[in-house]
């Protein structure tokens, strides 16, 4: 398993997200699943809430997973591993299991941030020894680009269009992985693919505590950011050195940031390449870029002094 | 040896269920349910069983729990009522859907609005479509034998289905009766070691819950779920068979209360079934054959058996504790169906009574027996469904 920390140490493990998905090309999702299963020794049992990775893993007598995995419904893969990890625990004590199991749920950030919001919150407090990854593209995607807590402010989406009088989304994104900190679990932390050795880390982190963890991992995806199939890992980048989406992490409650950019860059060079920020960049609209690159720095500002707090 | 107590209806299901002691058992308050659950909480922190208990924050994580709890290879349970049933339902058919046997007694009571926490049968009359196995209970005795019942027509190889066990929210649940209660042995031999089918936790053999299927096996899926449904009443009558060796009590698919050369009949569930039965009693020392069917399965219904049961009756009225508005009451549809098949039909009305726990007294089965018997020596009939009870 994932003794050596290098690419091609990680390229000699079996993968257990196998090829045969039917995700699109250039999404960012399957890469997320990837890499945190390479990061995770020994059995593990994966459930998923309904969305892109569920509808386009699991199809009729195909699967493309190697592990257990479970699928019940849209709000509840916290709800469901819950239940899953509590049989484990039940039939551990009754010796009728002796492996020690991992459980790891994925969820999009519609069924994460909104819809299973509750039972990912009710799961969290309960303490069940799991990690939830939530891969955040920004959007349903799967219902085809609606609008969700985790849409970032000023993006165009099927339910807040770019229009002539409303510019896209005017509300800013709810601070997931803080919400999750705050429930006091051990471990709370945002990744992104285009950092995949603290990624891996930070799973690897993940499964060294007992209880709940939660990782928010940033998912490009080409279809609702309007992108190049080709440009998943390059804008998770341009997220992480813009300060968009830093990656840090909550140990035990000590905030630290894990990766700071050499440069930090305007946030514009992440929102360029993406058609869902096309109306930002149109005459009459600056104010409105303007004030995402305000929100960018004042949320950076804040987490940074939170960092040096510790 | 049995053992008899006085205890309320909540507290008989706890008690079953103590004493199946399962492996995992979603908990989450609502009235008339809480007090059930409630012990249960008590029985694991008192060390009476040792069942894990997932202490949900809503029905729809206590569904969802009990579905990955089950999935992963289990005995599961877990029990609700009214609005929490409500809050289930998509999970219910999930549940049905994957084949999971999770046991729920469920304590009926009215939905809201207006909000009302008494006894109806909205709840599970409006989980009906859910795809579970539903047995329905007078008093707290057939609410307990029921339960322990239920684990085995649920479990049993040739069905893997979930069941739920109703009775009347306080009527029944919080109401003292006598009743007998089997040896915790028996109980354990009865219900036996639960058996594994495609567990999440054979590590060795992984396996995929949940996938998407569309138009090319959806349709097959579905008709495998009817196709189980139809062998459910065979297991019914021989789990009551063999349950009636242990406890001398005797269940079949329904209960035919001085049926045989009967007139005029009631049909009707639950709790009011038992305050009919002096009604008809009272009617038959009167010379007037009255009898009553109460169903125990309603789902599968038993149409066949039902409409045997009652094809020498001339007049029958379906007695309904929910309503299907702009439509007849659930119960008097399915027995209407029943009865459609016979080719000499007693006339058939539909009265609803006990919304919300509004009390149904012997008066109100005395004043539709004597419509019934009006109708049944050749008047006819005013209204085919009425709401009877009615303040004016």
């Amino acid at each position: 398993m994932a003794s050596g920390l290098t690419l091609k140490e990680l390229s000699k493990q079996e993968d257990r997200f196998t090829h045969g998905h039917r995700m699109c090309a250039g999404c960012g999702a399957p890469i997320v699943v990837k890499m945190v299963l390479l990061a995770t020794e020994g059995p593990v049992i994966a459930a998923n809430a309904t969305g892109c990775l569920e509808v386009s893993s699991c199809i009729s007598e195909y699967t493309a997973w190697k592990i257990p995995w479970i699928h019940t419904a849209f709000e509840n893969a916290a709800a469901t591993l819950s239940g899953v990890e509590t049989m484990y625990r039940s039939l551990k004590k009754r010796g009728r299991i002796d492996k020690d199991v991992k459980f790891i749920a994925f969820g999009g950030d519609g069924g994460t941030y909104d819809i299973g919001f509750q039972s990912l919150s009710g799961a969290m407090e309960r303490g069940h020894d799991m990690i939830y990854v939530c891969y955040d593209n920004g959007a349903y995607m799967n219902t085809g680009i609606q609008r969700s807590s985790a849409t970032p402010l000023g993006a165009d989406t099927t339910t807040c269009p770019a229009g002539d009088v409303v510019p896209g989304k005017l509300r800013s994104r709810k601070n997931l992985t803080k919400i999750m900190a705050a429930h006091n679990i051990p471990y709370a932390a945002q990744a992104s693919p285009s950092h995949w050795m603290d990624l891996i880390k930070k799973v690897q982190k993940a499964h060294s505590y007992q209880g709940p963890k939660f990782l928010n991992i940033i998912s490009p995806c080409n279809r609702g950011w309007r992108s190049k199939t080709n440009d998943a890992i390059t804008l998770s980048r341009l997220a992480v050195n813009t300060c968009y989406w830093p990656l840090y992490e909550i140990d035990n409650g000590v905030t630290k940031i894990t990766s700071t950019p050499k440069e930090k860059l305007p946030i514009a060079d992440f929102m360029k390449p993406q058609g869902r920020f096309k109306h930002v960049f149109a005459p009459g609209n600056e104010w409105l870029l303007e004030k995402i690159q305000q929100e960018v720095d004042a949320e950076w500002e804040k987490l940074q002094k939170e960092a040096k707090c510790g | 040896m049995a053992k008899v107590v006085a205890v309320t209806g909540n507290e008989a299901v706890a008690e079953a269920l103590r004493q199946v002691n399962p492996d995992v058992c979603g908990i989450y308050p609502i009235t008339p349910q809480t007090d059930m659950m409630q012990r249960y909480a008590s029985f694991i922190n008192n060390g009476k069983v040792d069942t894990e208990a997932v202490l949900v924050e809503s029905e729809h994580s206590s569904m969802s729990a009990c579905i990955g709890a089950s999935a992963a290879g289990g005995r599961v349970v877990t029990a609700t009522s009214s609005t929490g049933l409500a809050l289930m339902w998509e999970m219910l058919h999930i549940a049905s859907g994957d084949r999971l046997p999770i046991i729920m007694p469920v304590v009926n009571r009215a939905l809201s609005a207006p909000l009302n926490i008494h006894g109806d049968h909205s709840d599970a009359m409006g989980a009906r479509d859910t795809g579970w196995i539903q047995i329905w209970s007078e008093n707290g005795q057939e609410a307990y034998d029921n339960t322990i019942q239920a684990f085995r027509i649920g479990e049993h190889m040739d069905i893997r289905l979930p069941a739920m066990v109703c009775m009347d929210g306080f009527i029944i649940s919080h109401s003292i009766e006598r009743m007998e209660y089997l040896e915790d042995a028996e109980v354990k031999k009865f219900v036996g070691e639960f058996k594994n089918l495609h567990p999440l936790l054979d590590l060795d053999k992984p396996k995929s819950y949940g996938p998407l299927i569309l138009t090319d096996l959806f349709h097959e899926y579905k008709r495998a779920q009817h196709e189980v449904m139809t062998k459910v009443k065979g297991v019914v009558l021989e789990v009551a068979g063999e349950f009636e060796k242990l406890s001398g009590r005797k269940y079949g698919l329904f209960e035919s209360y001085r049926l045989e050369d009967a007139d005029i009949a009631l049909v009707i569930l639950n709790s009011a079934a038992g305050t009919s039965k002096d009604v008809v009693d009272a009617f038959r020392d009167r010379g007037i054959k009255a009898g009553l069917l109460k169903p125990r399965l309603f789902r599968p219904f038993p149409y066949e058996e039902v409409a045997a049961a009652l094809k020498n009756t001339k007049a029958v009225c379906v007695m309904d504790r929910a309503d299907s508005f702009g439509g007849y009451g659930p119960l008097f549809m399915e027995v209407s169906s029943a009865l459609y098949q016979l080719r000499n039909r007693p006339a058939l009305i539909n009265k609803i009574y006990g919304l919300g726990g509004r009390d149904y007294l012997p008066s109100h089965a005395e004043l539709v027996l004597n419509e019934l018997d009006g109708i049944a020596k050749g008047g006819k009939i005013n209204v085919f469904k009425e709401y009877i009870g009615v303040r004016e």
